[in-house]
């Protein structure tokens, strides 16, 4: 069973052919570092989300690795070129199997 | 003419312990101090040299930008920007980007291609100290580039008791 | 020599009386807003920045949730929060039916009676929630606590908390926010303190907070026995704050580092 949270993408809703668009993802996650500790001395373990993708109509156009040194809740700001109109999809995916989804719709005049 | 001294012997003795003092306290001082900079800066050379193999990393095309001064090092806007026109021979393939003062060095990874019209990157990051961060831009071409950025981290003041 | 030592005194105690405190001159409240850096700022006033967002989206999703023996949800007597919402995380805390409720306490209250359902524990995500969606419907807007005749009593025990020294370091809130605002402790501002943005997204504690908590934190800072949540001497600082805020506007919900 995968665990979830909320997600928000800032994508415009429509571009001019081959400008570039910025697009912002955020997401909803403690991003358990992995060097806490608890109030009796007990290591609380790792769990942070550790791959974002970003896919343009079926085509991966972007991809991140997260490391424990990513800020909670976290915020990502990439560019990609407004190739075609279609959809953007954006992947979360992270420890004890945590997975997370958001589409965007774009159309390219 | 050179002036000669001659010590009485309890002289000559305390002549070399002050010498050994001042030997031993110079060389408690290096070691308390630069080794636990060098211990971190060691780990992200690691992480550096495993991204890069023993390839020429060149400095320039990349800028590192994070606040000069942060008040909570928990959540600090990072951008990294890499110059590049981004066409299909010519782009940013990766950027890595590597902290000298966190207990993991390695912050993040990502991967571009021709169609990301830009190689620039926002992000918010965890620093656990005053540290340097690096970034270390992969080219198409093979080639690696760098660029880093210093910053003071301080802490909020009535911190929660944990 | 002698001459040199007294003038040396006098420059000590010069150097002494001119860092004394300077209390916050009338009509010129400050949100600790202004002391963040611009990277905070921005965090606070883009929603696509602010983590509190996923708060606010939770509680708009319990404000429709139906619960309870009665199968009431928030909506079911205050249906739309943008309108019936509007303006009311401004007047609070204040006296409801005899007793002093903050915002938190008002919306346990809800739930208790009219959902049957159990109190939500505060710091808990759903109160969190709750509280973010009411307060985000009068951002912008000003602090309206006022002194009336049936708070009077209660605002004055406040003030008395803020007044009052506390704790093993022996300081009281307004030795600080209001003595010494604009001075710097360690390596921070030392704000007014003012309670214009809450919950609070705190960057310190990585996730959204209440002002009861961040109460607590400022009482551990000089440590001392931290007021317990919901209880009565917490909204009654509460209540003081508030009222000393009033005017400023609302952030909620805000970010603080």
């Amino acid at each position: 069973m995968s665990k979830t949270s909320r997600t928000q993408v800032t994508v415009p809703a429509s571009a001019k052919k081959n400008s570039i668009i910025e697009i912002r993802a955020i997401v909803q996650h403690d991003m358990e570092s992995g060097f806490r500790y608890t109030e009796s001395g007990k290591l609380i373990p790792r769990d942070i989300i550790r791959v974002f993708t970003c896919s343009y109509n079926n085509v991966e156009v972007f991809k991140a690795d997260f490391y424990p040194g990513i800020g909670a809740n976290p915020l990502i700001i990439f560019t990609t070129i407004a190739t075609e109109s279609g959809t953007l999809e954006f992947k979360w995916l992270g420890d004890d199997g945590y997975a997370a989804v958001n589409q965007a719709r774009i159309t390219v005049v | 003419m050179k002036k000669q001294i001659n010590f009485p012997l309890k002289m000559h003795r305390r002549y070399w312990l002050q010498r050994f003092q001042k030997f031993g306290l110079f060389t408690l001082g290096a070691w308390l101090s630069p080794s636990f900079v060098f211990a971190k800066k060691e780990d992200a050379d690691e992480a550096i040299q495993k991204i890069t193999g023993n390839a020429k990393i060149q400095d320039g095309r990349v800028t590192l930008t994070i606040p000069p001064l942060i008040e909570n090092g928990n959540l600090v806007v990072l951008k990294v920007s890499v110059e590049s026109p981004m066409t299909a021979n010519d782009y940013v393939k990766a950027i890595h980007v590597i902290a000298e003062g966190n207990p993991l060095p390695n912050i993040f990874t990502v991967y571009l291609t021709p169609r990301s019209g830009t190689a620039n990157i926002t992000t918010r990051v965890r620093l656990a100290d005053s540290q340097r961060v690096w970034a270390i831009a992969q080219m198409s071409n093979g080639s690696f580039w760098q660029g880093s950025a210093e910053t003071l981290v301080t802490l909020s003041a009535c911190t929660e008791m944990v | 020599m002698r001459l040199a030592t007294s003038l040396c005194f006098t420059a000590f105690c010069c150097s002494v009386l001119l860092a004394a405190p300077a209390s916050i001159a009338a009509n010129t409240k400050q949100s600790s807003y202004e002391l963040m850096s611009a990277e905070n700022k921005a965090m606070q006033d883009d929603p696509s920045f602010n983590p509190a967002m996923f708060w606010v989206a939770e509680g708009e999703s319990l404000w429709q949730t139906k619960l309870g023996p009665k199968n009431m949800a928030c909506t079911s007597c205050h249906s739309d929060a943008k309108k019936s919402m509007r303006g009311v995380a401004t007047q609070f805390p204040k006296i409801v039916k005899g007793k002093l409720q903050t915002l938190e306490g008002q919306i346990n209250q809800c739930r208790s009676a009219a959902q049957n359902a159990p109190a939500l524990a505060y710091e808990s995500k759903a109160l969190l929630a709750l509280t973010a969606y009411v307060a985000v419907q009068s951002k912008g807007m000003p602090i309206a606590v006022k002194e009336t005749s049936a708070n009077q009593e209660q605002l004055k025990k406040g003030r008395q908390w803020f007044n009052e020294r506390i704790g093993q370091l022996n300081l009281s809130c307004a030795q600080c926010h209001e003595d010494r605002s604009g001075l710097k402790l360690g390596g921070s501002l030392i704000p007014q303190g003012h309670p214009n943005a809450y919950p609070i997204y705190r960057l310190e504690w990585q996730t959204l907070g209440s002002l009861q908590r961040r109460l607590r934190n400022c009482m551990s800072g000089v440590r001392a026995q931290q007021f317990e949540y919901g209880s009565p001497e917490m909204a009654q600082l509460e209540l003081f704050l508030m009222w000393r805020a009033r005017g400023m506007p609302l952030e909620a919900p805000g970010v603080r580092p």
